[in-house]
């Protein structure tokens, strides 16, 4: 790889004004503030490139985070499952994943993939339920996904790191490198993952042509919208959510996921497992 | 197995077994002497022709675009960085729909073409979906 | 010595014949699940590994009779078992030959298989058992072939191959050890979640194993001149004899902890198998009748008379090898899996598709073994005759 070396300061402005003629540079460099500061990283030993050299010297090619990417070493969600009333305040989030991931219908309920679906309490925390407990929680639908444990024992048991956790804490699908043996779906004790056992295509209602859909004979899961917070958008999930749904930085104490969960008792899927999951529930 | 200080035996039946497997092996490549047809002429949407340059220059992605957006994919989907930045300092989305058949909408008379002369079947259409915006 | 193996009777060929009928179906069978999907099978995205995984994990055992034989005679110079040392060896290669199959016919993308070497993750026990299982494969052709080789020719064995048959002792205890870690090192899957996991493989398969390995003694004594002898029969049947009391035993123990503690993630999955789980349980009769042939076949086993003759011997073992059969083959991967995680109850049974990929790969190793036996009993019968 022609960079991950020393890490250097380059102003975006000199990348952007050199877009001469060559197909419109992206939209967040048109649309970023003159002075963007963006940590891009640079080849070894290249000499200190100041702002106006940037602007003339035809350098190696690079590869670089967007400046507007969240970035995060581990992401987390909160979910309020106080604010959810009923079936209608779930389903507009598994509408919005499953519509802009290409996630399809599969006719036979065996096949099923899901990578946000709705259950009750019993299924989501089997070793929490009991037989008499508050009538709201009891029959409630609540909103389950992967987790992206911090110790996640889907990763562990890859034989290709086609499932790995990458530099934000999202544990990714790598659908390239998947051969589809399903260690993973073994592994996980949420049941997160879903495998494509036809071609999955014929029953993507929609599709977005934005997001690549998978083949058949490879794992998938949600991916904690790894695309969106890339361009600096939530997942979407969240953003349909209403509220109910928190995202942001488990690392950083004054992140609103923390300022949440530091405010309120909240409950992970099963705990005892030590794989401490990332998503984080308000009962 | 034979093994050192014992005879080779059975030696003509090895040596014919590995003429017969040298045939097979080699196949593909006597299979389609002779049968070497013309260059296929690529087609440039508009919007190809107005943005004058690529990513990298021409010879660049004609010899090694696939070297490029094999990078582009692992760099995407493990790295989480998406974006390219190339000699002349121009940024790009590393996106096989979004950016590269932004331009070359043309699938069938950019991409095909070629692939099928050199008889490849890359599977990136399998999951990428070949045309991000209706091609006039 | 390869042509030994494709000179022989009409019978024979007539075997071979029905053997490569079995795989042609198989095959066919596969390409269609190739190009169509694992869909075809009877999996699901509850129960994601069925039968071929579970093929995979009865017939590690089955490789094992090798090792049964090969330390008597190499370790503590039993010098009967020579006589049959390549018969196990040979037993060997297809078992585990058939274990790679079994993977590979489990995989959604078959053709990416390199990526577990191209993308090395020593902390995937797959990894790991993809190591173990074509190093066990090697070692074995290695040596078996060496061997017969040697005895063709009435000579001594080349010197190297000894410290090799040293290393196929503890190797072929760690293809279990490892296959039973896939299971036993996932959290969340109560019912593999056990220490004992790695024991019960050991002892069910030098049960299932050796039982075999009698079977085929007894075969080949009847339709060849070669006699793999009373003797070398009659030592098996200990091995087996005590192999499967332990299998039991490695059982109940498990069955006291688990519904003596009373905890549900365990206690379910076994609930299921044998008296049925919030009214499911295709698997009860099978796992009944598991249990009552390995039980029937001990009580047989422990006496001595009952042992000695081949004919109700031969019983035993084929009460054995089934049972065994059924206990990992049906009920071990699929029962992992039900309930799931998130208590529900998906059921399992395989397709006819998927019965016929299996029986394919079967047929691959019934091959594979006619016709290294073949080679094997053909010298054998020169050095006797
Ligand atoms: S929830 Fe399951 S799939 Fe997601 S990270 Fe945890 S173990 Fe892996
Ligand atoms: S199915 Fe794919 S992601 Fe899952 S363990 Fe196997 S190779 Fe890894
Ligand atoms: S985070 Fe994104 S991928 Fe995951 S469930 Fe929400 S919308 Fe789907």
């Amino acid at each position: 790889m022609m960079e991950k070396s020393r890490r250097r300061f380059l102003k975006i402005a000199g990348i952007s004004a050199l877009g001469l003629g060559a197909k419109p540079v992206l939209d967040v460099f048109a649309s970023s503030e003159e002075d963007v500061v963006v940590e891009a990283p640079v080849q070894e030993g290249a000499p200190h490139v100041t702002e106006t050299e940037a602007h003339h010297a035809a350098t190696e090619p690079r590869i670089m985070r967007s400046p507007n990417a969240k970035v995060a070493p581990q992401w987390a969600m909160v979910i309020d499952t106080r604010k959810i009333q009923s079936h209608s305040d779930v389903e507009p989030m598994i509408e919005a994943c499953h519509k802009i991931h290409n996630v399809p219908h599969m006719p036979d309920k065996k096949h099923e993939i899901k990578w946000i679906w709705e259950t009750e309490f019993k299924h989501a925390f089997p070793n929490l339920a009991s037989e008499y407990m508050a009538k709201r929680v009891e029959h409630l639908g609540l909103p389950v996904l992967c987790n992206h444990c911090e110790n996640p024992p889907c990763v562990r048991v890859c034989p290709t790191k086609a499932t790995f956790k990458n530099s934000q804490g999202i544990v990714m699908m790598d659908y390239h490198r998947c051969i589809g043996c399903r260690f993973c779906m073994a592994a996980c004790p949420y049941g997160a993952r879903s495998f494509n056992f036809f071609d999955p295509k014929p029953h993507i209602e929609e599709e977005n042509k934005k997001f690549p859909t998978r083949m058949r004979g490879v794992v998938e899961k949600c991916n904690f919208c790894a695309e969106r917070l890339a361009v600096g958008q939530k997942p979407a999930c969240v953003e349909a959510s209403n509220g109910i749904m928190a995202f942001g930085n488990l690392h950083d104490p004054n992140s609103e996921v923390r300022e949440i969960i530091h405010s309120n008792y909240t409950i992970r899927r099963k705990q005892n497992l030590g794989t401490r999951p990332a998503v984080y529930y308000i009962i | 197995m034979p093994n050192k200080g014992q005879k080779l035996y059975d030696k003509d039946k090895v040596i014919a077994g590995l003429v017969i497997f040298v045939i097979l092996a080699t196949f593909p490549f006597w299979f389609n002497l002779g049968k070497a047809a013309s260059a296929p002429e690529l087609e440039l949407t508009e919007k190809a022709k107005a943005a004058e340059k690529c990513v990298r220059d021409t010879q660049y992605m004609r010899d090694e675009h696939m070297q490029l957006l094999d990078e582009w994919r692992d760099t995407v989907v493990r790295d989480a960085k998406r974006i390219y930045v190339n000699e002349r300092n121009v940024g790009y989305d590393m996106s096989l729909s979004n950016t590269c058949l932004d331009c070359h909408s043309n699938k069938a008379e950019f991409c095909d073409r070629c692939h099928d002369y050199t008889s490849v079947n890359p599977y990136c259409w399998d999951c990428h979906i070949d045309n991000p915006k209706e091609a006039k | 010595m390869l042509e030994l193996a494709i000179k022989g009777s009409k019978k024979y060929y007539g075997w071979l014949a029905v053997v490569l009928g079995v795989i042609g179906a198989g095959f066919v069978t596969y390409l269609w699940q190739y190009f169509a999907g694992l869909g075809i099978t009877g999996l699901s995205r509850d129960v994601s590994w069925g039968f071929y995984i579970a093929q995979l994990t009865f017939l590690v055992g089955v490789a094992a009779a090798a090792v049964m034989v090969v330390l008597p005679y190499y370790l503590h110079d039993y010098k009967a078992f020579g006589r049959i040392t390549i018969l196990a060896e040979f037993l060997a290669i297809p078992s585990v030959l058939m274990c790679l199959l079994f993977v590979l016919v489990d995989l959604g993308q078959p053709m990416r298989m390199l990526n577990v070497i191209f993308y090395p993750s020593p902390n995937s026990v797959l990894f790991w058992d993809m190591i173990v299982l074509n190093g066990y494969l090697l070692l074995n052709l290695l040596i078996g072939w060496n061997v017969l080789e040697a005895e063709r020719q009435g000579i001594h064995y080349p010197n190297w191959v000894k410290p090799l048959i040293y290393i196929s002792i503890p190797w072929a205890v760690s293809i279990h050890t490892v296959t039973a870690f896939l299971y036993a090192g996932l959290p969340g899957r109560g019912f593999w979640l056990t220490a004992i996991m790695a024991p019960r493989f050991l002892s069910s398969a030098f049960a299932a194993g050796p039982s075999l390995l009698i079977l085929l003694c007894l075969l080949i004594r009847r339709i060849s001149n070669f006699d793999p002898g009373r003797e070398q029969i009659q030592s098996l049947a200990k091995i087996v004899t005590y192999a499967i009391i332990l299998n039991v035993f490695f059982f109940l123990c498990e069955v006291f902890t688990v519904f003596y503690s009373q905890i549900p993630e365990h206690m379910d999955h076994f609930k299921y198998l044998f008296v049925g789980f919030n009214g499911h349980g295709a698997l009860i009769p099978w796992m009944w009748t598991a249990m009552g042939l390995m039980l029937f076949a001990i009580l047989m086993l422990v006496i001595p008379s009952v042992r000695r003759n081949e004919a109700t011997l031969a019983i035993a073992c084929i009460a054995i090898f089934i049972g065994t059969w059924i206990d990992k083959g049906l009920g071990l991967i699929s029962a992992g899996f039900i309930p799931n995680p998130l208590h529900e109850v998906t059921e399992y049974i395989p397709t006819v598709p998927e019965i016929i990929i299996t029986l394919g790969v079967y047929g691959i190793g019934a091959l594979v073994l006619t016709l290294l036996y073949k080679m094997a009993i053909s010298i054998k019968e020169d050095a006797s005759a």
